[in-house]
């Protein structure tokens, strides 16, 4: 594309326009109030039926810094992080230049008219905007300027590349429907940003949106969002945390829906207790010391806090107490980059702890399971008596995904091995650490019931609970652990197995990754006629079906999101070498959400297909029916 | 609450208000040293608990690490116990209390646990004022991995083998009056009638109770120069009353001399007689109770008794409005919102 300022162009109808496939980047100064606008814009398409998804790129900073806000618009319903971007809105003037080059030929430039972009290439379409002199006209206060200042690309967007302007309108008045008069500004600035661009440029932009209807009856929700809904569904009793990126909206959001759905309504008072704790070791173990009790108890953190909770993750699973843990990694070791996104906790936590320590884990990808896996979580804890952990990430917590509504709970609640009268006088005898069930799972006796008393310790214990440094009991009590593992094989969620019946080439995935495969494996069809099968892991331990698809295909590539191909050295840890030799990584640690584009050149250059962009089949992609999630 | 008890009480002995006898709150045979300050704790526990009629049921015991956090299991073989991990015994308790806040919790600790390790989660369970009873069995060093200095070891007080402590000492009451505890006591292990006193003031009273109890290590810090032997304590213990309780189901008519006592309703009905010694000691004053704690101290005496008491303050289950019954307890009914409620969430979000 030649065209350098469409204002200079006369204006001529759009021919050969992308429609609904586009990548726009919105870069902005963390703390100027771009939010609202990003929203407004996900917002909109959604309304308009078309699949969309949000990426927020912020950084560990209150203001200031630059922030990149990333939406996909795809009518495949692919939701992955596209790494090209299609359409950038210039925003901050330090970034601007920068973010100019690293565009595709091209994409369309929205900025701020001062920042004077448009002579950096000849080969982008610039939309120069005068915002300041814009606001101005809609705002005549200055203060409450920077509050609508970005709904001006709002509007120059909804005519550029035709988003709806009565959807902005809707989504505006959905998110600022209490706060009355900046709805009266936000709208009056859509409006001049959209009459801008309409009197300014006229031609409009070679991507664009037309209605779809894949989205009708969806919602858009962030995942810990999601999982605070599981946790308040899951009948949680104890909730105890400490501040932590990207995890705290996770119990922020619990405080606000317990606060609202879980006051007694006769009394007025609480059914539940949270606390914001000293620090994520109290955090966990005043969920260790309520499960003990017999409450429904959990924390929420990322991988510092993680660490910090190693020693009484231990306890609890020695001294067998249940607790749900979510962690919503981010990366690094150490601090790392708190606000960007990863899959690297899973070797610590699958180990979390000295001795030997195994913890099941469970591993969302999706709101849906964001959602369902919390009330899993519970389940499994208190069945298996032992802490167990929900992997989540920044990309599936902080992120807006597509979701099909939350199905309510059917399943009563799965409470485990509680010794009742009944059960005491059908056992006969009771020693809280003997497996009595042949499945490693002990009863256990809850305080304040007429059940016998016994004293847990994280000590050397034997069958009865009694204090032991024998080696025999020590023994017995680690053999009888390592039986109630391989029962959680049997109790997680199984994996969900896509076999193609020619395909010798298996993917394994798990979490976030798994929105960036479904991409992936259109990709490698239509560039490279690479048929492959794919295996999502929703937990660990690993289930049968792990070795099972390992041996239907010759080559199986393990795709994650962390440096040390983590899961990988989990399989390495129970399959045999066989297996393993068959299998082989396709790593991304940037920070940033895995996109296909990287999966789809790693995998064609571990196959030795380097011609990797061959030409793209006409068939329509055979995974896009996935629109949208689940 | 249920009563229910193991053996029957043996014929001709003393039996408590609930029809126990004090073998029924006994616990395991002790593996401390003969002699350890920390058993003679046990026993007065013991006692208070079969004096109060305590209902063992009723009972967490909790601790932390060290020879201190062993003693649970010495005494009330019929509640429930649980040696945690080292210094965060604070946060079990938080938790358990708050999944049970009909249950009445001893927490037992260390002055390693507490001080060291455990300093962190000790100044914020005094903050939260959670209704329990914190007990540090303090000898001023770490008698498990044989004799090494704790945070409570005194300027100048020496090792076994003549290492001198060069630190100054932590002084958990002064630091739990100025977190906000509500019960703040110190005592001495060998001072039989004060302890039993306190204990039982202390499981009577709604808030954080915390007891600094010196408890002498007759095994690695009880020789001379040593500022928590058995002999210093007892020659340098100062009690700012002479202290004893009257149970809220004892009808007992307290006869005294006009201003001779001061007398602390507790939250049950109960009461603490403080008698006057060589001062008034007002221990509702916190201002007074810092500055005599800390002039003891500076004469390196140990000021013992109850040095401060708030019956008025909220403790953290009552800040936490939580409903009358336990949180462990209430069912799937009262925790699992109805699908109506999951729809409008649903609907917020479309």
């Amino acid at each position: 594309m030649a065209t350098t300022d469409p204002a200079l162009q006369p204006t001529a109808p759009t021919t050969g326009r992308t429609i609904n496939e586009f990548s726009i980047q919105v870069a902005t100064v963390n703390g100027s109030g771009s939010q609202t606008a990003n929203l407004i814009l996900i917002r909109s398409l959604f309304q308009m039926g078309i699949p969309v998804s949000g990426k927020n790129l912020f950084p560990s900073n209150i203001a200031g810094l630059p922030t990149w806000y990333t939406i996909r618009a795809n009518k495949h319903g692919y939701v992955a992080r596209k790494k090209e971007i299609d359409f950038l809105v210039a925003m901050n003037a330090e970034t601007a230049r920068e973010d100019v080059q690293t565009l595709e030929p091209g994409a369309g430039v929205v900025y701020d008219e001062p920042l004077n972009l448009k002579a950096l290439r000849p080969d982008l379409s610039f939309y120069p905007v005068p915002f300041d002199k814009l606001v101005a006209a809609v705002c005549p206060d200055a203060k409450l300027r920077r509050l609508v200042r970005n709904t001006i690309y709002d509007g120059v967007l909804s005519y550029l590349l035709d988003i709806e302007l009565g959807e902005m309108e809707k989504a505006l008045t959905k998110q600022l429907a209490k706060k009355q008069k900046a709805l009266v500004l936000n709208m009056a600035a859509l409006k001049a940003g959209f009459d801008y661009a309409e009197a300014t440029f006229g031609q409009k932009a070679s991507f664009g949106a037309e209605r779809m209807n894949t989205t009708a009856g969806k919602i858009l929700i962030e995942g810990n969002q999601a999982a605070a809904i599981g946790c308040l569904m899951a009948g949680v009793t104890v909730v105890a945390w400490y501040p932590i990126t990207p995890s705290s909206s996770l119990c922020e959001s619990l405080i606000d829906l317990m606060r609202k759905y879980r006051i007694d309504k006769a009394t007025g008072k609480a059914t539940f207790a949270i606390v914001q704790a000293e620090d994520e070791i109290a955090a966990v173990g005043m969920v260790i010391g309520a499960s003990w009790v017999g409450a429904r108890a959990m924390t929420s953190t990322s991988g510092p806090g993680i660490s910090l909770m190693g020693e009484f993750t231990g306890l609890g699973y020695y001294a067998e107490v249940p607790a749900v843990i979510f962690d919503i990694q981010r990366v690094g070791p150490s601090t790392g980059l708190p606000t960007r996104t990863a899959q690297g906790d899973l070797l610590s936590t699958a180990l979390l702890s000295h001795g030997d320590t195994r913890h099941p884990m469970l591993l969302p990808s999706s709101m849906r399971e964001c959602y369902s896996m919390a009330m899993d979580a519970f389940d499994l804890s208190e069945r298996l008596q032992t802490p167990v952990f929900v992997m989540s990430d920044l990309d599936l917590g902080m992120n807006i995904w597509m979701s099909e509504p939350f199905p309510y709970p059917e399943q009563p609640l799965d409470r485990g091995k509680v010794l009742d009268k009944a059960t005491l006088e059908r056992l006969g005898a009771w020693g809280r650490y003997k497996d009595v069930d042949g499945d490693g799972i002990p009863w256990r006796t809850l305080p304040d019931t007429d059940m016998p008393a016994y004293f847990t310790r994280g000590s050397g214990h034997n069958e009865m609970g009694q204090y032991s440094e024998r080696g025999d009991d020590y023994q017995r009590n680690l053999d009888r652990l390592a039986r109630k593992f391989d029962t959680a094989r049997t109790l997680v969620p199984k994996p969900e197995v896509d076999v193609v019946a020619d395909a010798r080439i298996g993917l394994i995935a798990f979490g976030t990754t798994h929105w960036a495969i479904v991409e992936g494996r259109d990709q490698l069809w239509q560039e490279a006629g690479l048929a492959t099968s794919y295996l999502r892991l929703k937990a660990y331990p690993f289930t049968d079906d792990l070795a099972a698809f390992i041996d239907r295909h010759d080559r199986v590539y393990v795709v994650e999101q962390n440096r040390d191909a983590q899961m990988v050295a989990l399989m390495r840890m129970e399959l045999d070498p066989v297996r393993i030799a068959k299998v082989r990584s396709v790593l991304h640690y940037s920070g940033l959400p895995i996109d296909a584009r990287s999966i789809t050149d790693a995998v064609l250059a571990q196959e030795g297909l380097a011609v990797a962009r061959a030409a793209a089949r006409a068939a329509d992609a055979p995974n896009a029916a996935g629109v949208g999630g689940e | 609450m249920t009563t229910s008890t193991g053996a029957a009480p043996s014929p001709g002995r003393k039996l408590n208000r609930i029809g126990l006898d004090v073998s029924q709150y006994r616990g395991g045979k002790t593996t401390l040293c003969a002699g350890c300050g920390h058993n003679a704790i046990s026993e007065r526990i013991i006692e208070a608990c079969f004096d109060l009629g305590v209902d063992a049921k009723k009972v967490l015991k909790l601790s932390g690490i060290g020879c201190s956090s062993k003693s649970p299991a010495y005494f009330l073989s019929q509640s429930h116990g649980f040696n945690s991990v080292h210094g965060r015994m604070p946060s079990v308790a938080t938790g358990a209390l708050l999944a049970n806040k009909t249950m009445a919790a001893i927490g037992i600790s260390g002055d390693g646990d507490t001080g060291a390790i455990g300093i962190g989660q000790f100044v914020h369970l005094m903050r939260r004022n959670l209704p329990m009873v914190y007990i540090i069995e303090d000898n001023g060093c770490y008698g498990l991995t044989k004799g090494q200095f704790s945070p409570t070891a005194d300027v100048g007080s020496t090792l076994k083998n003549g290492v001198v402590n060069d630190l100054p000492p932590i002084d958990t009451c002064i630091m739990a009056i100025e977190l906000g505890a509500t019960f703040v006591a110190r005592s001495f292990s060998g001072d039989k009638k004060q302890l039993s006193a306190l204990l039982k003031a202390a499981m009577s009273h709604k808030g954080t109770a915390m007891l600094d109890v010196l408890s002498p290590c007759v095994t690695f810090n009880d020789h001379e120069g040593s500022t928590k032997s058995y002999s210093y304590v007892k020659d340098h213990e100062e009690p700012l009353a002479d202290l004893s309780f009257v149970p809220y189901f004892e009808d007992i008519a307290i006869e005294h001399e006009e201003g001779t006592t001061r007398e602390v309703v507790l939250h049950d009905g109960s009461t603490i007689v403080l008698r006057k010694l060589d001062h008034d000691y007002d221990p509702t004053n916190k201002a007074e109770a810092l500055r005599v704690v800390r002039e003891t101290a500076g004469r390196g005496e140990y000021a013992t008794g109850l040095l401060f008491i708030d019956q008025h303050k909220r403790d953290f289950c009552t800040t936490l409005n939580l409903v009358d019954e336990p949180l462990a307890a209430l069912p799937v009914e009262r925790t699992r919102p109805s699908r109506a409620v999951l729809e409008l969430l649903m609907d917020h979000q479309r």
